[in-house]
């Protein structure tokens, strides 16, 4: 993820108030991850049930299909590799250096 | 100079007046001696319609103040009243408040903290929570306290901080005296309509408040709270000079009595400055330079003006209500000195008496055994740091 420049304590709203609404999106959430979950989309039979289950929903679908992971809010937690029904597993956990 | 009308009236009393003619869009609170009268006598306002209230009962001074954080920051001008114990209960949500910038008033009778459960006097609950962020102002009599309250509204929502205006519990809350009230439309126009910033009922502009701050940020918002304590003071006193100015009646940060050409000083805080008044008075008629610096504003503590109003004086004690159980001199006496010493100018006779805990009286004759002391110290002689005052041995 790339360095934010950080404002000073005198430019920062007062008490800590956040402005605007839904600014949740903008924490990205993924530099927690210690793994990330890697497709195989040769194996993928598009179940859905990573989908379904990704708590952050940072599974990327395009046209029916699962496409990939949204790694900006991806914790990494693994509940996708583990629900996944196919035998061998459509999607792997691999090690993250965030690089 | 405005109207003012001449009544009899306890210091819980006048504080409630003060809340009435304020007319704050919510107060919660939960009784407790001895400051249950005030919001007792405020219900009563709203139940017989005198104000435009929404008075929240709860279930305790945690939820007291929780319901205030909560209707401050939807944008409402907001007030509550405790002491002692509920003061404690309410003390993880005084940081809230004051982190939060939000501008609660709240009328605070100093009572002893237990153990042993003590339902009288000192200081020890208002000083416990002296480092919560909230400006502390204190009252040397039920006049004080009333205009204490008016003046706390303006103050706060200037400076975007939390009011704590203290009176001493029974001593002033209970006592009946003769103070003037000014007149309803006066009180309104002075405290004026709250000015809003961001506030979470505006629909227009959505906010979040008190979200996580991590080590990245929480540092800076402290910075900023820090801030605006320093900037305070110039708010309390720009508010003060508008009071005096309106309704004849002034205020500082301190009060200095006699203290121009004194030998020795006694500061103080809360209703015994009156005494110690007294007692210089009649000390100064037998030849004796006396004087005496009544602390108003203890939060933020006056550092710089506080050295330059003493620096002349050749011996100092400063009188706590509250021990800090730190094996050394009181709250008080310990932010006196830290300001003396800064200041190469002044003098390094400072004397503490530890007085009044948990409602011991304090006569005329102990504040000339104070002074006494002083006037040893003068001649030479060498005097025990500190004194515990009126203690049996």
């Amino acid at each position: 993820m790339a360095k934010e420049k950080k404002k000073g304590w005198k430019a920062l709203t007062k008490g800590g108030v956040i402005e605007g609404g839904g600014t949740a999106k903008e924490f990205k959430t993924g530099d927690w991850r210690s793994e990330r979950p890697i497709l195989l989309s040769e194996k993928c039979i598009n179940c859905l049930a990573c989908w379904m289950y990704c708590p952050d929903s940072a599974v990327i679908m395009k046209d029916g299909k699962v496409a990939g992971f949204d790694y900006d809010y991806c914790k990494g937690c693994g509940i996708c590799a583990h629900e996944c029904p196919v035998k061998g597993k459509a999607i792997k956990m691999i090690p993250d250096n965030h690089g | 100079m405005a109207k003012t009308n001449i009544v009899a009236r306890t210091g819980n009393e006048a504080m409630a007046e003060a809340m009435r003619q304020i007319n704050p869009d919510v107060v919660a609170a939960y009784p407790i001696t001895p400051a249950t009268e005030i919001v007792q006598i405020f219900a009563g306002y709203v139940a017989d319609g005198l104000v435009d209230t929404e008075f929240v009962p709860v279930e305790s001074e945690h939820s007291a103040m929780s319901a205030c954080i909560g209707a401050s920051a939807a944008g409402g001008r907001i007030m509550t009243g405790t002491s002692s114990q509920g003061l404690a209960l309410m003390a993880e949500m005084l940081y809230i408040a004051s982190g939060l910038r939000l501008p609660i008033v709240m009328a605070d009778v100093n009572r002893a903290l237990s153990s042993p459960i003590n339902i009288h006097c000192d200081h020890s609950d208002t000083m416990m929570v002296k480092d919560a962020g909230w400006i502390q102002i204190f009252s040397e009599n039920a006049q004080e306290a009333y205009d204490n309250m008016i003046q706390a509204v303006r103050i706060a929502e200037e400076a975007l901080l939390p009011v704590i205006v203290t009176t001493d519990g029974f001593i002033i809350s209970h006592c009946m005296e003769r103070i003037e009230i000014i007149d309803d439309k006066d009180v309104k126009n002075f405290v004026g309509e709250k000015k809003l910033g961001n506030y979470l009922l505006n629909v227009d502009k959505p906010i979040t408040i008190g979200a996580m701050d991590l080590p990245d940020y929480y540092f800076e918002h402290k910075r900023q709270h820090i801030e605006a304590m320093i900037e305070s003071k110039d708010i309390i006193l720009s508010v003060a000079k508008e009071f005096s100015g309106l309704f004849g009646r002034s205020y500082g940060l301190f009060e200095v009595y006699r203290l121009e050409d004194a030998d020795c000083a006694i500061v103080l805080m809360g209703s015994t400055v009156g005494t110690a008044k007294a007692v210089a008075d009649n000390l100064r008629e037998k030849g004796i330079k006396a004087g005496v610096l009544g602390l108003r504003v203890f939060r933020p503590f006056p550092k710089e003006e506080i050295a330059q109003a003493l620096k002349n004086i050749k011996a100092i004690a400063v009188m706590d209500r509250s021990d800090s159980m730190n094996a050394q001199e009181g709250p008080v006496c310990l932010e006196v000195k830290a300001s003396l010493f800064d200041d190469s100018a002044s003098p390094n006779n400072v004397l503490n008496y530890i007085y009044g805990l948990g409602g011991r009286e304090v006569r005329i004759e102990d504040i000339e055994s104070v002074y006494k002391g002083l006037g040893e110290v003068i001649k030479g002689k060498s005097k025990n740091k500190i004194t515990y005052l009126g203690v049996r041995e």
